[in-house]
């Protein structure tokens, strides 16, 4: 496993991280010495098979689970112990069922509006929703879904792919320093989910987003990324970048799904 | 007749208050919030009890509307810090207030009297009988509606509002549904306990039984509103709130005038509340309209 070695600039990194669950009476671990150096720009996609850990991975950068014990830098801030909502303003997460990233009964627009301050203080000046109008109408044109037409529409009356669009906008139209995508693609159709696929991709070439990607899909995590790792059983196993992943075979990845 | 139709459009117009409150636990937070039925008779017992000291009527109502706002407060730490279940937490509280609503008053009921208060104010005496009663309760209830679709439309109130649409959405925008929790519960008793100070001064005195089965008015205006107006936008659902509150108490009056005793009003309450909220789900199966399913139906005034 290589390690980069200009840990300075590093955009994310984790050192020892190690999660736990309490089941009964035991402590089973879920995650165990999980170091992780991840370069500004860098996409990486996360294989592995059901329970390897890839979601608490998620879930421990988030604060979604507290840590055992090791370290999380973000972007040069240590958010080791910072609470879920005090990380909201470094990083964005859309997650595999697309009405987990959305307000339902909220409008597209009001979504946007919420999702334009994300991280950020919330006042009691007005939410200025049609000084922003034009502006969303533009941001929802690029995923091609029609979705600009929708922004007056409750969340809950769109299509699953748009909604997935829609929280895939919403967690990249204020750039987070790292965006964490759970399974973004695993609920929708394949055609639906090669839209977003691509959707993501332009976004994070455009904004040079640092991103984590968990897959299922053999194909997407050779296809996308410039990176990529497998867990098994809570440790971080295999990392391949640059050329090796380059040459990775679907074969190659099979091997790690015993 | 007519005195008994105008006093009814009073009433209503107060509970309507109290709707609102209720309002923003049980449409935008997602639950039934126990506490009002400590935090109402809570309100009207601080104000009266203030009142018969001598305090000013509009600072004695305002005292009840605070009065409110500790209890939701207290419910709101209860559920959020203590980790009880919020139907617990205002349950809890709704208890205690019990006691301290008969610490407050000394007794069980205590009556106004002759003190001054919001009701006999000199430019009200020129009005008809019960015309008082619409005049206040028309002015605070649009006041406080005006605030609340206000409130809504801030940032805050968006977050306010998305914190109970999806909760964990909300936290990876980074605003804790716990902080809005505890919000709408201070606001939405506040609102409560201003409506039982209202309703208390309106009587006449303050009971400390005023409390029981207040939750199903309240619910009762908010779900006649949605049954009899359909799909709504937010701010016109308060509105629609208020207007179920006037229904309400006509269909009260209609159900006294077919000869039943003010003491099945209890019984008769629970059932028509029942027969609201079961009638969408009847139309539902027939095709016609769905009108309860949608919670927070947002305001698409952005074109």
């Amino acid at each position: 496993m290589q390690q980069p070695n200009n840990e300075e600039a590093a955009q994310l990194q984790l050192n020892q991280v190690a999660v736990n669950v309490v089941v009964g009476q035991s402590v089973r671990p879920l995650l165990q010495n999980i170091d992780l150096t991840v370069q500004p720009g860098e996409f990486v996609t996360v294989l592995g098979a059901n329970g390897a850990g890839k979601s608490t991975l998620f879930n421990a950068i988030t604060s979604d689970v507290p840590l055992a014990g090791g370290t999380i830098t973000l972007a040069g801030h240590d958010i080791s112990a910072a609470k879920r909502e005090r990380r909201a303003h470094l990083i964005a997460r859309v997650f595999q069922d697309p009405k987990m990233g959305t307000a339902p009964r909220m409008t597209v627009a009001e979504n946007l509006a919420l999702a334009s301050r994300r991280g950020q203080r919330l006042t009691l000046a007005s939410r200025q929703l049609k000084a922003q109008f034009s502006a969303f109408e533009k941001l929802a044109a690029q995923t091609g879904n029609g979705l600009e037409k929708a922004l007056n529409k409750p969340t809950e009356e769109l299509s699953g792919g748009q909604r997935q669009a829609l929280s895939l906008l919403m967690a990249t139209m204020r750039r987070p320093e790292l965006l964490l995508l759970d399974e973004h693609t695993a609920a929708l159709d394949p055609h639906t989910s090669e839209a977003i696929m691509t959707l993501t991709q332009q976004i994070v070439a455009r904004e040079q987003l640092t991103c984590l990607m968990i897959t299922h899909q053999l194909e997407d995590a050779l296809t996308y990324g410039s990176r990529l790792i497998v867990l098994q059983a809570g440790h971080i196993v295999a990392d391949y970048s640059g050329e090796a992943k380059a040459q990775l075979t679907r074969a190659d990845l099979l091997q790690y799904f015993g | 007749m007519i005195s008994l139709g105008v006093s009814a459009i009073g009433q209503g117009l107060m509970y309507g208050i109290l709707g609102v409150g209720l309002f923003l636990t049980f449409r935008i937070l997602n639950f039934p919030d126990m506490t009002v039925e400590g935090t109402f008779p809570f309100g009207g017992a601080v104000a009266v009890s203030a009142l018969t000291h001598g305090v000013d009527p509009l600072i004695a109502t305002l005292l009840g509307m605070l009065a409110g706002m500790l209890a939701g407060l207290i419910t709101g730490l209860l559920a959020t810090k203590g980790h009880i279940p919020v139907l617990l937490a205002g349950i809890l509280v709704m208890t205690g207030l019990f006691s301290i609503n008969l610490r407050v008053m000394g007794r069980a009921n205590l009556s106004l009297l002759h003190q001054p208060n919001l009701f006999n104010a000199k430019i009200l005496k020129a009005l008809p009988p019960y015309f008082d009663s619409v005049v206040v309760g028309l002015i605070v209830t649009v006041i406080v509606v005006a605030l609340v679709i206000v409130f809504l439309n801030t940032q805050i109130g968006q977050g306010f509002i998305a914190a109970g649409d999806n909760p964990t959405m909300a936290r990876s925008l980074g605003i804790d549904p716990d902080n809005q929790m505890i919000l709408g519960l201070v606001v939405g008793n506040g609102l409560i306990g201003l409506a039982g100070a209202l309703l208390a001064q309106n009587n006449g005195f303050a009971d400390v039984n005023s409390g029981i089965g207040i939750i199903v008015i309240g619910l009762a205006a908010i779900i006649i509103g949605e049954v009899l107006f359909g799909e709504l936008t937010l701010s016109q659902r308060l509105i629609a709130v208020v207007l179920g509150s006037i229904v309400y108490r006509f269909v009260l009056l209609l159900v006294l005038a077919l000869g039943f005793a003010p003491d099945d009003l209890k019984v008769i309450s629970a059932i028509v509340l029942a027969i609201a909220i079961m009638v969408p789900s009847f139309e539902n199966k027939l095709h016609i309209r769905r009108v309860l399913k949608n919670g927070v139906k947002s305001d698409a005034t952005t074109k």
